[in-house]
């Protein structure tokens, strides 16, 4: 029987197998244990596992973050959890420097089998330090690898390959996913790290997208199949190490590329796959590259400003017209919803 | 003798000779720094070896260590290999990383050396962390993660006591306070009127001070300490008050390019560890010459075949630059 759960419930499911499998994995972060569960993916763990193995942590990320490196190097598997990418930033020394190196740094003699999760903000005037998609920076340190699951189905298989993998892993979970739904399978299964999914096949454009954006590209293909046109949606689903197989087969069919990513346009993502094409064989592409992210600026508060500061399906559809010589529908822009909510149940405060 | 009076032969000559060990080989690094095998940097902790020894005395070989930039001493103090250390320190592939971490990457796993990292202050939350492990998988290992002065200046070092006291983790914080960081004095780093054990005592550890140039008054309280987070529960604080002879990093000495005084340093020396030692056991008629005369040419043909082995080793292959990054 097939299931339907949220994104949030795969999150808390996955993070539930993972404890009940393995007694060495602990879970801590902000809040993991408060009335909210970390927007409700955390709730009842620490009711079903004790104080011992999921526990709220004092607001020092730096030597939390440095806690579970040394708890994984003596072979327990901590999950750290951080309510917005933001807030790890006072981490980056540990993360960077220590769990990312460790292996290497002392000759392959102990893992560090850790992963760090960590939200994406956006919207509802978080702003600067609430909203941030800095996949690019963990993505950017060799020995990180670098995971942002997109369906409720990948949120649940990587998370539990993350806990389950001997490495570093960086887990980043958009927060307008959280609400989506989609079908999940019972019990433990995971989701291979560093495999693309072809999200949605088509012939003439190749869109490459990450976590939230996977859900604004199938949104404009829909559009452009009523225009005629047909799209490849490939769901990066791990940043690092990069799929490029599976990109590099679908630019060869199609010649077109566009890539579409939650964080600022430059040194990002798209530049990384861009790159990548241009090494191995610039001539695949028949037509420039479209790079749909941010602008190099802050993310803003207001949401008149805001409204414009993340790309939407209507962005990319029009950029895949224009790219074709069309004109694209004006009506693409018209938006029922406000902009700056992912779902109309949506009612703030964060 | 009776069996007391043994013992206490024994344990006092054992502090001597790994304070003589420590020296040697750190002398030998410096004496042969100039030739440029070593192609990395060095932080030497002549003068301070009496904090590595007094503190690991009291250390079973299952309890871990960790330490910083200046790890040699404490690295070799818990067990460490000499030779994986002066083959890492010459870049091969036998060294204790396999070459990829020189000086400031030291590891011994078997020895309980959990490793040492050069970011000041960095191995405080790991070595917290692997206390927390501890706790967790109900072991009565005990933690000791050694660190500058220059480290309690670090909002890790805060954050890190800050976490070992609320969840009484099995560790000792031991500080050695050398009175520098780098060039700068104390007086440009920390206020005047506020002393370094009362920063633990501050986040509710339970914090001491000793002289760190006496190696019995270190294992005395090293002991205790030990003792007390493996029986009780900790975190515990040390602070031992000791100097470094040497350059920052380096094998030279620098008090003429003007940092800290001649004099200051003058001081210091005729406190040294070694020669303290070795007055205490003469008072306590525990001295004897020819053993220490063998015991000199016993450590000195030691680090001479460690040196010999050390550069006669293969530098790593090629292809291990690129890897192991990941653990499969
Ligand atoms: C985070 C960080 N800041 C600065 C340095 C540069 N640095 C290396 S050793 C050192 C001195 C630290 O002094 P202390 O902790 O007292 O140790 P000591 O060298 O005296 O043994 C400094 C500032 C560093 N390695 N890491
Ligand atoms: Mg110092």
């Amino acid at each position: 029987m097939e299931r339907t759960i949220t994104y949030a419930e795969a999150m808390r499911e996955a993070a539930d197998i993972c404890l009940g499998r393995d007694a060495s994995v602990f879970l801590m972060g902000l809040g993991v244990s408060d009335p909210k569960g970390i927007f409700g993916t955390t709730l009842g763990l620490q009711q079903k596992y004790g104080e011992q193995r999921v526990f709220d942590i004092p607001c020092s990320e730096n030597a939390i973050t440095g806690v579970a490196v040394g708890a994984a190097l003596r072979g327990m598997r901590p999950v750290l959890t951080h309510q917005r990418l933001d807030f790890a930033l006072l981490s980056m020394e540990q993360i960077v420097n220590q769990a990312a190196k460790w292996f290497y740094m002392f000759g392959g003699q102990t893992p560090v089998p850790l992963m760090i999760r960590m939200v994406l903000g956006r919207g509802w005037g978080q702003g600067a330090q609430h909203s941030q998609s800095l996949q690019a920076w963990f993505a950017h340190v060799p020995g990180l690898k670098v995971v942002m699951p997109a369906t409720p189905l990948d949120a649940k298989g990587l998370f539990i390959a993350g806990v389950e993998d001997d490495n570093p892993v960086i887990y980043l979970d958009h927060r307008w996913l959280h609400s989506v739904s989609g079908i999940v399978p019972d019990g433990h299964y995971s989701v291979p790290i560093g495999k693309a999914r072809v999200a949605r096949e088509g012939d003439d454009f190749t869109v490459v997208a990450v976590s939230y954006a996977v859900l604004e590209a199938l949104r404009a293909s829909e559009w452009l199949a009523a225009e005629g046109v047909s799209c490849e949606v490939i769901d990066l689903r791990t940043v690092s190490p990069l799929d490029m197989g599976t990109v590099l087969s679908s630019v060869k069919k199609t010649g077109r590329l566009a890539v579409m990513d939650t964080g600022c346009k430059s040194f990002g993502i798209g530049a990384e796959i861009v790159a990548r094409i241009a090494e191995i064989n610039p001539a695949l592409l028949r037509a420039p590259v479209l790079r749909l992210a941010s602008p190099d600026v802050p993310a803003p508060a207001s949401p008149a400003l805001a409204a414009e500061y993340y790309p939407r399906a209507a962005h990319l559809a029009s950029s895949i017209m224009q790219c074709l010589g069309r004109s694209p529908d004006p009506e693409w822009f018209k938006s029922e919803l406000p902009l700056d909510i992912p779902d109309p149940k949506f009612k703030g405060p964060f | 003798m009776n069996r007391d009076a043994n013992t206490e032969k024994n344990v006092a000559t054992a502090l001597y000779r790994q304070l003589l060990y420590l020296r040697r080989v750190e002398e030998a690094i410096a004496d042969r720094y100039a030739g440029q095998k070593m192609r990395c940097p060095v932080h030497l902790s002549i003068g301070q070896e009496a904090v590595a020894v007094g503190v690991c005395s009291r250390l079973r070989k299952d309890d871990h260590v960790m330490s910083g930039h200046r790890s040699h001493a404490h690295y070799l103090a818990k067990g460490g290999s000499l030779q994986a250390m002066l083959s890492e320190i010459h870049g091969k592939a036998d060294g204790c990383c396999g070459g990829k971490g020189g000086s400031m990457h030291l590891v011994d796993i078997g020895a309980g050396f959990l490793g040492a990292v050069p970011i000041v202050a960095s191995t405080l939350p790991i070595a917290t962390g692997a206390a927390l492990a501890s706790q967790m998988k109900g072991e009565d290992r005990v933690t000791v993660v050694f660190f500058g002065e220059g480290a309690t200046e670090e909002g890790v070092f805060h954050e890190s006591l800050h976490f070992a006291s609320l969840k009484k983790l099995p560790i000792v914080f031991v500080c050695e306070n050398n009175l520098y960081s780098v060039y700068s004095p104390m007086y440009v780093r920390q206020p005047s009127n506020r002393d370094i054990a009362g920063l633990g005592a501050a986040h509710g550890v339970e914090s001491f001070s000793a002289d760190g140039n006496d190696v019995c008054a270190v294992s005395e309280l090293a002991g205790a300490a030990v003792e007390k987070a493996r029986v009780s529960g900790g975190p515990l604080f040390l602070e031992f008050k000791t100097y470094r002879w040497r350059e920052h990093c380096g094998p030279n000495y620098d008090n003429d390019i003007g940092y800290r005084p001649e004099e200051e340093f003058l001081a210091w020396k005729e406190r040294c560890p070694l020669k303290k030692m070795e007055t205490r056991l003469r008072e306590s008629g525990l001295w004897d010459g020819a053993w220490a005369e063998l015991l000199e040419n016993e450590l000195s043909a030691e680090i001479e075949k460690a040196f010999a082995h050390a550069e006669a080793a293969p530098v790593p292959a090629p292809d291990k630059l690129f890897g192991p990054l990941f653990a499969e």
